[in-house]
């Protein structure tokens, strides 16, 4: 374990270039996070063209700062205006709106956004301890053991997703099938394209992010009628300078919820379970737990601890296995690609400026941007009080520019609109996104993964189990698949401790 | 709910049922270096036409009457989405940047009931940030029309 190796990363984070491109990412991070239709995922993805001229290392600092900014972006309009801006926000409302509300909106926005900051870091710091560690033990996998990765990972889906497991597994099986269009590159043939030019390129997965969590969630907020009350907060510096004072009280909210999102959030779908179950222990363990959901502030430090521990550990298995946890930690995998990297555990032995680069840069964009939405938040908070008939061409409009500069292609923006009707009836019918959107992308790994396997046993698939490794990964998926024809009867043993919730994370 | 929940359990089987043909021409045993092109997405298919039967067999059971949507939630979602398709088809023909530009002075004047002092204001200066960023400072080009072209670029 180098600390050298830190210290060479923050070198390269600390360059004037790279730190300006820090706060102009959490700037617009931030908006984008503020804006209804816009988050994390689909922000990465439209921003993601700009950064195909600039050097892989300064474009992945501007792209993690970015989700870092739309992360603290959900907190802004969780608590002042009681919209979730994602799906891991919603825990955030129950106790932050009723705080703003009560006339504590500064004091709930310190408390949101010093939980964000140390569940962030609490995450890098596990990442700067573990990352090279796995990337060791990750050279030795074959395909057998990436072919069970995968599975585990869309086996969390299934089993801690919450919602339908079947809907969830069509979500997972669509994006495979998308994936699988095109040119396939191992015998060369033509799969899926019925002798329509147009499907020979297959499917492109930021095209369907841009889409499915942009113009969906547009159609969306549309359909609610669209008049944003929001409370305004009063932030300064004795707000927070009180605020802090109380904090440390809760410091063990602050470590159970952590590592509540660490351990959730390098698995899929983690941030959004992670944030209502560290609500839950928060409540349980409390001293008066009636008063939660009335603006109690540690119901506001538990979730965002959480979320934001879990979206730090959701990029742990992007740089070290190159198998994102997330649709934004996806998106930022395939601008590696673009950007001439491969992913997985050989870019620690052979860029380590860029690896190294990208973790320091997570301790100064977190730093960074927590002073910046304390200092800035009226400001923030001012954009959701563009009107909507302004901000919805706006936002259509943005959305085309980036689905087009992906790959100077006009199909690619009627895509956008078709995969804009799919998210949102999808999302009506409770269909999950990020299944879809993972499976997606890596649906070429998945298949070579397994194809390989299968040249490797002629056929077997017991393969998959008679490695050690790989063995027991996919033994632990396959209690995650049958999880929900278990849960029945586990509940009946049992009740259950967690609120299952119904929505995955973006 | 049920309607919705049904018909689109239906077109799932039905496009899992095009895949599985394709893939039955393609191939799906063992050819001579390993798993044909047809194996991965013909299983696929097969478990997704499963999983889609069974939601249909749920949503007949127990999915809610409430209806998919109501009557006053879809004119604001169709008063968004058409013109939007109005926008890229526009795109199409004249460029992003003029179809940027009418699409939002429609929908500011229809939808917004904006005076049209405010909405040349808005709909030109964005066309032309967006301009800027893009194809200057970035030097991403966006698909252009006639204007552009009689303006030079």
């Amino acid at each position: 374990m180098g600390w050298e190796n830190l210290l060479l990363g923050f070198q390269v984070a600390l360059q004037p270039f790279n730190l300006g491109l820090a706060v102009l990412g959490i700037t617009l991070g931030t908006i984008i996070g503020v804006l209804p239709g816009l988050g994390g995922a689909n922000g990465v993805a439209i921003l993601l063209p700009l950064t195909f001229s600039m050097n892989p290392t300064s474009a992945i600092i501007l792209l993690t700062s970015l989700y870092w900014g739309a992360l603290f972006g959900g907190a802004i309009t969780s608590i002042l205006f009681n919209i979730p801006g994602e799906p891991w926000s919603v825990a955030t409302t129950f106790d932050g709106y009723p705080m703003a509300r009560n006339g504590q909106g500064g004091e709930a926005l310190t408390a949101a956004f010093t939980s964000s900051f140390v569940g962030a870091l609490f995450s890098v710091v596990l990442i700067t301890l573990f990352a090279p560690l796995l990337a060791e033990i990750a050279l030795k996998f074959g395909p057998p053991e990436f072919f069970a990765i995968q599975l585990l990972t869309f086996s969390s889906f299934i089993g801690l997703g919450g919602g339908n497991p079947i809907k969830s597994l069509v979500s997972i099986l669509i994006g495979f099938i998308l994936a699988s269009a095109g040119l396939d590159i191992v015998t060369g043939q033509l799969r899926l394209t019925f002798g329509i030019t147009e499907l020979m390129k297959g499917f492109d997965f930021i095209i369907a992010v841009i889409g499915l969590f942009g113009i969906g969630e547009i159609l969306l907020s549309v359909e609610e009628g669209l008049a944003f009350r929001g409370v305004s907060a009063r932030i300064n510096p004795t707000v927070v300078w009180q605020t802090w004072k109380i904090l440390p009280r809760y410091y063990r909210t602050f470590i159970r919820s952590a590592f509540i999102g660490f351990w959730m959030g390098f698995k899929p779908g983690g941030a959004t379970p992670a944030s209502f179950m560290s609500y839950a222990f928060a409540r349980r363990f409390s001293r008066n737990p009636e008063r939660f959901g009335q603006g109690e502030i540690e119901g506001v430090v538990a979730p965002e601890t959480a979320a934001h521990a879990a979206g730090g550990a959701s990029l742990l298995p992007m740089i070290t296995l190159g198998i994102p946890g997330s649709p934004t930690a996806a998106v930022m995998l395939g601008g590696l690609i673009i950007w001439g990297l491969q992913p997985g555990p050989m870019l620690f032995r052979e860029k380590p400026e860029f690896v190294w680069g990208l973790i320091a840069s997570m301790y100064t964009g977190n730093v960074i941007g927590v002073a910046m939405v304390l200092a800035f938040v009226p400001l923030f908070a001012a954009i959701l009080r563009i009107p909507f008939p302004i901000l919805t061409p706006l936002i259509v409009v943005i959305c085309a520019v980036g689905s087009y500069a992906v790959h100077d292609s006009m199909v690619d923006i009627w895509y956008m609109l078709l995969f804009g009707v799919i998210g949102y009836v999808f999302k009506k019918l409770d269909y999950p996104l990020a299944p879809l959107v993972l499976a997606l992308v890596l649906g070429d790994l998945a298949e070579n993964a397994l194809r390989q396997s299968l040249i490797m046993s002629q056929g077997s698939l017991l393969i998959l189990f008679e490695r050690p490794i790989s063995g027991v990964i996919s033994a632990v998926a396959l209690v995650f698949f049958a999880l929900p024809l278990l849960q029945p009867y586990l509940r009946r043993a049992r009740k259950p401790p967690v609120p299952v919730t119904a929505s995955h994370d973006g | 709910m049920r309607t919705a929940d049904l018909t689109t359990a239906l077109i799932l089987i039905a496009g899992g049922a095009l895949v599985i043909w394709d893939s039955l021409r393609l191939g799906i045993g063992w050819g001579t270096d390993g798993p044909q092109s047809g194996f991965f997405p013909f299983w696929l298919a097969v478990l997704l036409v499963c999983s889609c039967a069974a939601i249909a067999l749920q949503a007949r059971r127990r999915a809610s009457r409430a209806p998919f949507i109501t009557r006053a939630q879809a004119r604001p979602v169709l008063s968004t989405l058409l013109p939007s398709a109005g926008f890229v088809l526009l795109t199409q023909f004249i460029g992003l940047y003029v179809a940027a530009m009418l699409f939002m002075g429609f929908y500011m004047r229809w939808f917004g009931r904006y005076g049209w002092i405010p909405v040349a204001l808005l709909s030109v200066l964005f066309p032309v940030l967006t301009f800027v960023v893009f194809e200057k400072w970035f030097l991403v080009p966006m698909p252009k029309g006639p204007l552009e072209a009689w303006l030079g670029y």
